[in-house]
């Protein structure tokens, strides 16, 4: 049967949601194995301390304990640390410093949350208990958590190999012609900005259950994972030895990720090796406690940034040093965060011709911190947002006007940070955001403000990202020791439906809705025709899995692949069965036809020829319909747009309410609106939480985090902001078949500064840290005041 | 050691032996394994155990098995017809786009009902104020507003 209407560019329902909201989706912690047992990890109490000892039996003894593992039994046992994957060279040419990243401490604790050892019981009440009663003598070290003091001679120490705790030294860009640059300059805008820590925080917990039978000597391991197949590759490759064909890795039903769960956890290398230990499955599952420490967070700069611009305010040469945090270890992409997905993101939307960036990474005794959604370009859409905003005001321009100055207009263009942004409209986010956001009745809306004592603000953020992630062969060079491409697979069953099992994982984008409307339209059919399988290495050939925006970029473009090399088996198949010649079919929504003829054959005949082949060019051709296809993409997709924020601020208790907040994105061609819409509200959301109330706070004496629960650390709820107008503009992809590319973080890169420009203009002043909280902004306006 | 507890769940009998520090979730989840009721925190802050008990929306996790004996429970898995029929205020969530992971989703739909019973015409500000004890990371809650101010129109109407 031929379909009518395409279903790409309509809101298609989610065909998930009935299972969430029935309360029959299977997250890690829903799935029950017989005769599971729990395990409970022993944490440092300690920013930073030496283990004396660690003494098991009195947590042996207790009731339904059956094993207690410490650092040393997994040394014995051989089992490795865990793998950073990405190299950084830093800046004389030689390779970061890697310090070993042990499963369970050894020797050292150099973190709150830091796994001393692991508790396995009958229960989770008895393995608690047992956790209680492992005794660890920790001799306390001092500690170092700031930023701006981890790297300074005589800072308390974490790693051996890597002294003044750096990591290393990177830069991109040309150090002297920048520097030429701002000494010819007309006007220097510099600004000191914090990019403040945050901490993830999915709603549901990471989780993990490691299983194992002696029968296939095989492991399997659920969890609460973004990307399986990486999380197998490194567990197996670089941790426990094992060879990856005895490793099954699923990520079920995942409730959230936002980067924090991409990595390689210790807990995740714990319970697989010790679910053989005890010939028993282990299932662990974090109270949130657990997760505000030993999640990987987010963010952590402190930066010196610097926009050189001649008298008309056309941008010159940017100067950027940056002190990025790592935490106490490398955790698994953290390296390339502040340096690949940061610094080449500096020339944002604008012609800068010379742009210089110098990246510190020091170690601290705080949780690692890795990509949390947007993942370098947030801190980067902050820097250069931040800048333009100021600089206008300084130069008392229009911050639209100084935008469009800059505005890069010819593509594909190549930034002086090696990137090669292939199409964009900048002009037209711009102008749609202004439209949109009603600017022009802003004048009257301050005044009304004013007449009810009190002050408003208006703050633009014009962002630009890298999505896709990416060319293998550029990844590599950059340090990457993974490729980047994506897996799919078609098959298609002999009476003509469709199970699509794909690399990419969702864990809240609406990917079995997205990609079956593409598979749906490619083919031709019912989307009820279609599912889409994703996370679990024993069902998927492959996948790089969700991260940085790529999934319909990378991983839909495998599945349109596969689907032409279904269409074009199936015209080979049809051309048998209609006596034609192959060139003479074509194949129409769901129909193979002679060209020029009434001859035709279904979709779903071609299948079940292909499945009977009674009358088939076996000579020819392999019966099935059945293809995969690896994506590789030639670049990254570049979405961008501008966002505008408009913020009503009381002066008497310093409280700031998001009054309006618009978005006008460019995600190229858009598949399902609905779902677009979805994640821009909820990046967007995670962007202002960051802007006014979210931000992890570790003591500076003791180390300990003092944001370490939902009643001390403030993710938004619905008061907390605004309904959102979001609109799109359309430049296609250049480079990939659906013309696609990505929207799951733009709201996080963009809002921040957005706000905090809106923040300032109202406040009157040049910069403020963020979280902007009410005491934060009482106390600049009550400064403001005495000055 | 265990105590043993009676209540009705989803219209359905059922008793079960626990420990006394046994929490309600604990035994929905665990020994009646109901997982549809999540634990997302340990605060009593995120919502997503959130459960109807005696016809009003309580946080599971924040009492014991005990506490809930002989007491009329509904979870999230009683909430659509037996048919299989989602209830107005499930419905209202999915034409809406109001989930992404869903693991929010049924404390918000728990709480949601409860509200939406007894504040049939609440303006968008009291349903944004009544979702302080529910949290969710991916929807911003713009979409969650809108299916609970479309769910209770439905509600009222009796659909």
């Amino acid at each position: 049967m031929a379909m009518g209407a395409p279903l790409i560019g309509t809101s298609v329902l989610r065909k998930e949601d009935y299972r969430f909201l029935t309360g029959a989706g299977q997250y890690t912690d829903d799935i029950s194995l017989p005769g599971q047992t729990y395990a409970v990890f022993v944490r440092s109490p300690h920013a930073h301390a030496n283990i004396k000892s660690i003494k098991k039996d009195q947590a042996l003894k207790k009731p339904g304990v059956l094993a207690v593992f410490t650092g040393e039994d997994l040394a014995a046992a051989k089992v490795g640390g865990l793998p950073c994957g990405w190299l950084i060279t830093d800046v004389n040419g030689q390779p970061m410093k890697e310090p070993p990243h042990p499963c369970l401490a050894q020797g050292k604790a150099r973190y709150v949350g830091d796994q001393v050892a692991v508790v396995i019981a009958e229960s989770l009440h008895a393995a608690r208990d047992g956790a209680d009663a492992v005794q660890v003598d920790y001799e306390p070290l001092p500690s170092v958590v700031d930023t701006a003091s981890a790297g300074k001679k005589g800072a308390p120490q974490l790693h051996e190999n890597a002294p003044d705790n750096t990591c290393y030294v990177w830069a991109i860009g040309d150090k002297a012609a920048v520097d030429k640059a701002f000494a010819g300059a007309a006007h220097v805008t510099r600004l000191d900005l914090v990019n403040n820590r945050l901490i993830p925080n999915a709603i549901e917990p990471r989780a993990a259950t490691g299983a194992y039978s002696r029968a296939e000597e095989a492991y399997t391991l659920y969890v609460s994972n973004q990307n399986p197949h990486v999380e197998r590759l490194l567990m197996t490759a670089f941790v426990l030895g094992l060879p990856e064909h005895k490793v099954r890795v699923v990520a079920p039903d995942v409730g959230g990720g936002f980067g924090s769960k991409i990595y390689l956890y210790p807990e995740d290398v714990v319970v697989t090796w010790a679910a053989k230990q005890i010939n028993r499955p282990v299932k662990w599952t974090a109270d949130r406690s657990e997760s505000f420490v030993s999640d990987a967070h987010g963010r952590d700069h402190v930066t010196i940034a610097e926009l050189a611009m001649d008298k008309d305010g056309k941008f010159l040469a940017m100067r950027v040093h940056t002190t990025a945090n790592i935490g106490a270890y490398l955790s698994t992409f953290a390296a390339a965060v502040p340096t690949i997905l940061y610094a080449t993101l500096l020339a944002g939307q604008y012609t800068t011709p010379l742009i210089y960036c110098e990246v510190t990474a020091v170690f601290s005794n705080t949780a690692p911190v890795d990509a949390y959604r947007g993942a370098g370009r947030p801190e980067a859409t902050y820097v250069v947002e931040r800048l333009v905003e100021t600089a206008a005001r300084e130069m008392k321009l229009d911050p639209a006007e100084i935008r469009r100055r800059n505005f890069i207009r010819s593509f594909p263009y190549q930034t002086p940070v090696a990137l090669m942004y292939d199409t964009g409209d900048y002009d037209a986010t711009l102008d749609g955001a202004l439209k949109l956001a009603d600017v022009a009745g802003y004048g009257k809306r301050k005044e009304d403000s004013i007449k009810r004592g009190k002050l408003r603000g208006l703050g633009y953020a014009a962002y630009i990202e890298a999505c896709g992630i990416a060319p293998s062969a550029v990844a590599g060079s950059l340090g990457a020791r993974a490729g980047l491409f994506e897996a799919g697979e078609v098959r298609v069953h002999p009476t003509g439906s469709v199970t699509v099992f794909t690399g990419s994982h969702s864990h809240g984008q609406g990917h079995e809705t997205t990609f079956a409307q593409v598979v749906a339209d490619r083919l031709g059919m019912a989307i009820e025709n279609v599912d889409i399988v994703h996370g679990d290495t024993s069902k998927v050939l492959f996948g790089m899995g969700t991260y940085g925006s790529r999934s319909l970029a990378v991983g839909g473009t495998a599945i349109v692949m596969a689907l032409d090399k279904i269409i074009a088996k199936g015209k080979k198949i049809a051309a048998h069965l209609l006596e034609a010649s192959e060139s003479d079919i074509e194949y129409d929504r769901g129909v193979f036809k002679v060209a020029g003829t009434d001859k035709q054959k279904m979709f779903g005949e071609v299948a079940f020829a292909a499945y009977v082949p009674h009358n088939y060019p076996h000579d020819k051709l392999e019966p099935g319909l059945n293809e995969n296809a690896f994506y590789d993409p030639s670049n990254f997709t570049f979405p961008a747009g501008t966002y505008v924020c408009e913020v009503e601020v009381d002066p008497d208790t310093g409280k700031v309410t998001v009054d309006r907040f618009t978005a006008v994105d460019d995600f190229g061609k858009i598949v399902n609106p609905m779902i677009v819409e979805g994640q821009v509200h909820g990046g967007l959301t995670q962007g202002i939480g960051q802007a006014l109330i979210e931000g992890c706070v570790y003591d500076k004496d003791s180390g300990q985090l003092l944001t370490g629960s939902f009643m001390d650390y403030s993710i938004p709820r619905a008061d907390d902001v605004p309904s959102y107008k979001v609109d799109t503009r359309e430049t296609p992809c250049t480079h990939n078949p659906l013309g696609v590319k990505g929207c799951g973080e733009a709201g996080a890169i963009g809002a921040p500064a957005a706000l905090m420009n809106a923040i300032t203009d109202a406040l009157g002043v040049k910069d403020l840290p963020m979280p902007a909280t009410p005491q934060t902004v009482w106390k600049a306006l009550r400064a403001k005041k005495a000055a | 050691m265990g105590v043993k507890v009676s209540m009705t769940v989803n219209g359905k009998q059922v008793s079960s032996e626990v420990e006394e520090r046994t929490l309600l979730v604990t035994l929905i989840r665990e020994q009646l394994r109901l997982t549809g009721t999540h634990v997302g925190c340990d605060t009593a802050q995120c919502g997503a155990c959130t459960i109807a008990m005696n016809g009003k929306a309580v946080k599971s996790c924040s009492m014991l098995a005990m506490q809930a004996e002989g007491a009329d429970i509904m979870t999230i898995e009683g909430v659509a017809k037996p048919d299989g029929t989602l209830h107005p205020m499930q419905a209202a969530f999915k034409e809406n786009h109001g989930l992404q992971c869903g693991f929010c989703t049924p404390g918000m739909v728990m709480n949601a009902i409860d509200f939406a019973k007894r504040h049939p015409n609440a303006s968008e500000q009291e349903v944004r104020e009544a979702l302080d004890g529910n949290l969710c990371r991916c929807t911003g809650y713009h979409n969650i507003v809108k299916s609970i101010m479309a769910g209770s129109k439905a509600m009222a109407a009796g659909k």
